[in-house]
């Protein structure tokens, strides 16, 4: 298991530097000089030349991406190139609120996708199952920013239950759980009908197993088959799929964010885009890959803990 | 010796829905086994064996229907008890022991955790891990308090029979069903398996259902035996009775063809010609007929079963008129 740890970390930091390169590369692919897009057209060319010095551009390229990797090892993701601030400083001010954002909207789309797709195979093929399908299929078919107009429209703008805009008072956690209620919904919906699908579709190849015959001879409930044993069997599998659902709702966050007007990773990003601030772009993505990198490996590592067989092929 | 019957089955039939019509596989079949005894249920594969064994703890697959007759168990039809009435009985009164034991647990969960849940359904206080353990060691798994933490794939094919011998005899049931007990195992693990369960009969006071093809299993561990073929049973007796003095001819051509008792200098393992007849159709009169070697004018017409002796059934036109 730990030799398995080992390995999989290794394998994660080998993607992440090969992300870093082919990002790094891509600077040189694109057409058109940073500094002169940084200062403008109105910059004089030894402003710029002294710009390419500071940012080290005009140093041979091996020597460049040897120094971006320093740099990055050393917490140094580069500086903003209007405000002058570290990058780094600015991701994990917004950071925090995205993760928040993320995780309590996976959290309750699982939650309740667990329940309804274990629900959809207790009363499978009724109307119960029949209904649930149909649900599903809208809430996923629906994009989230769409959800999180109508959201605001209704609860905040009509029924002014819940605040419209921003992440709440800062140091007020009541206020701050209310603003996180409306993105958190918008941002699960769409999930919850894709987990219940999935959970219903996993449980009930499950369901076929001879094992779950073997609980069924032995007087067990359907409840704890479905709770007990099935869902354990199940679960498995979807494990993946969250970690790599979990990276997709970061970045989906981005449209929810902006809806709401909400500081986080998809605001700031966005915003750098629109400047041409190729600094923090590039380090909002190399942080969001290493992140979503290590949801991944922490997945992994989740499904060997849960799948006993997994465990031990890992071990033997 | 008085016996009490406590599983009967009556003039059972049931058929699976299929795109090209009803397949019978068990047709009329009454069958009943007392406390104490160990009831063997012998024919070749399709013959309807493991049908009427799920049919007995009424857990048969989705596509099957029930046509007509009971299952009693102490005298209450399990066919038409409400759902909740059933599993109430399952695991208490009837239990079953699975044909693969490497697919019959689940991967994810300890033994322990499984076999707590299975008797925790009906009773918390067999629960316990000390009387897990206790049974465990009583089917002769050593180390049993280890087991109990071990996950299915850590054990071998023959330890996890024993484990599910063990948790089914847990609650003490009335009917123990094993559905080809011994088939998935290899030559050592199904001699121990069947040693396990001849032990057992001594100590076990309900009555044990054997559905196997392996002649030796019925020979080794059963009072009585039922013969099917193509869903019917096609006779019925005691076993030395029926291995001395087989009445059908497919008991008497089943008998010959036990890799155990051909004489190995002939060199050849004699089978049975033809095949089951189709049972989206099956024919009026006798089901074997086609490949009976012995058929006469009137076997195409409706079967009578006839008692040759008592105790002793056969579904046969020989000998009838």
């Amino acid at each position: 298991m730990l030799a398995y740890a080992i390995r999989r970390v290794g394998l994660s930091l080998l993607i992440l530097i090969v992300v870093m390169t082919a990002m790094y590369g891509m600077v040189f692919l694109v057409p058109g000089d940073p500094a002169s897009l940084a200062l403008g057209p109105r910059a004089t060319p030894e402003l710029k030349e002294a710009l390419r010095e500071r940012m080290g551009l005009d140093q041979p390229i091996l020597t460049q991406i040897f120094l971006f990797f320093g740099n990055v090892l050393q917490g140094d993701l580069g500086t903003d190139v209007w405000s002058k601030r570290p990058v780094l400083d600015q991701i994990l001010e917004v950071f925090p609120n995205t993760l928040i954002l993320g995780s309590v909207a996976l959290g309750w789309a699982l939650v309740l996708g667990v329940l309804l797709g274990c629900a959809a195979v207790v009363w499978r093929d009724t109307v119960v199952d029949r209904l649930l399908g149909v649900l599903s299929v809208s809430v996923i078919s629906v994009p989230s920013f769409v959800i999180a107009i109508y959201a605001l429209i209704v609860f905040a703008v009509w029924l002014n239950w819940l605040p419209a805009i921003g992440a709440g008072e800062a140091g007020d956690l009541g206020s701050q759980a209310r603003a996180l209620v409306l993105p958190a919904f918008a941002l699960g919906l769409g999930w919850v009908g894709y987990l219940a699908r999935l959970i219903r579709a996993s449980m009930l190849e499950v369901m076929e197993a001879p094992h779950i015959r073997t609980a069924r001879a032995f007087g067990m409930s359907e409840r704890d088959i479905v709770f007990r044993h099935a869902l354990r069997v199940a679960i498995v599998p979807t494990i993946s799929v969250l970690a790599v659902g979990f990276g997709g709702i970061l970045s989906s966050a981005v449209f929810v964010e902006s809806v709401f007007s909400r500081p986080g990773i998809g605001t700031l990003i966005t915003a750098a885009v629109e400047k041409r601030n190729y600094p923090v772009v590039m380090g909002t993505v190399l942080f969001m890959t290493a992140f979503y990198l290590m949801i991944v490996t922490a997945a992994d590592l989740l499904i060997a803990r849960l799948d006993p067989r997994v465990r031990d092929v890992l071990r033997g | 010796m008085g016996m009490t019957v406590v599983l009967e089955v009556q003039n059972l039939s049931v058929a699976y829905a299929m795109p090209g019509g009803a397949l019978q596989a068990v047709r009329d079949v009454s069958l009943s086994v007392a406390r104490g005894e160990v009831l063997g249920i012998m024919g070749e594969s399709g013959c309807g064996k493991s049908t009427l064994a799920a049919a007995m703890i009424n857990l048969l697959p989705p596509a099957a229907r029930v046509g007509q007759g009971a299952v009693r168990l102490n005298g209450t039809d399990m066919l038409r008890l409400a759902p909740a009435a059933q599993r109430a009985l399952r695991g208490r009164s009837v239990a079953m022991v699975f044909q693969d034991p490497m697919t019959a647990f689940n991967p994810v969960l300890t033994i322990g955790q499984q076999v707590a849940d299975f008797v925790g359904a009906h009773d918390a206080s067999l629960a316990r891990p000390d009387r897990l353990a206790a049974m465990l060691d009583r089917v002769g798994i050593p180390d049993a308090a280890r087991c109990l933490g071990r996950y299915p794939h850590e054990l071998s094919g023959g330890m996890r029979q024993r484990v599910a011998i063990a948790a089914a005899l847990l609650m003490q049931p009335d009917v123990l069903i094993a559905d080809e007990p011994t088939t998935a195992l290899d030559v050592t693990m199904e001699a121990q398996i069947i040693h396990l369960l001849r032990d057992l009969r001594t100590t076990f006071d309900g009555a044990i259902v054997i559905v196997t093809h392996h002649l030796g299993v019925i020979a080794e561990l059963c009072d009585r035996v039922a013969v099917m073929y193509a869903g019917e049973v096609v006779e019925e007796g005691p076993v030395d009775a029926i291995f001395h003095d087989p009445q059908h001819p497919y008991t008497r051509a089943l008998l010959a063809c036990d890799p155990a008792v051909v004489d190995p200098a002939s060199g050849r393992l004699p089978t049975i010609a033809g095949r089951l007849p189709d049972l989206t159709a099956p024919p009026p009169g006798c089901a074997f007929e086609p490949r009976c070697g012995m058929a006469l004018a009137v076997c195409s017409q409706p079967v009578p079963r006839r008692v040759p002796a008592a105790g002793r059934s056969v579904l046969c036109h020989r000998g009838a008129e």
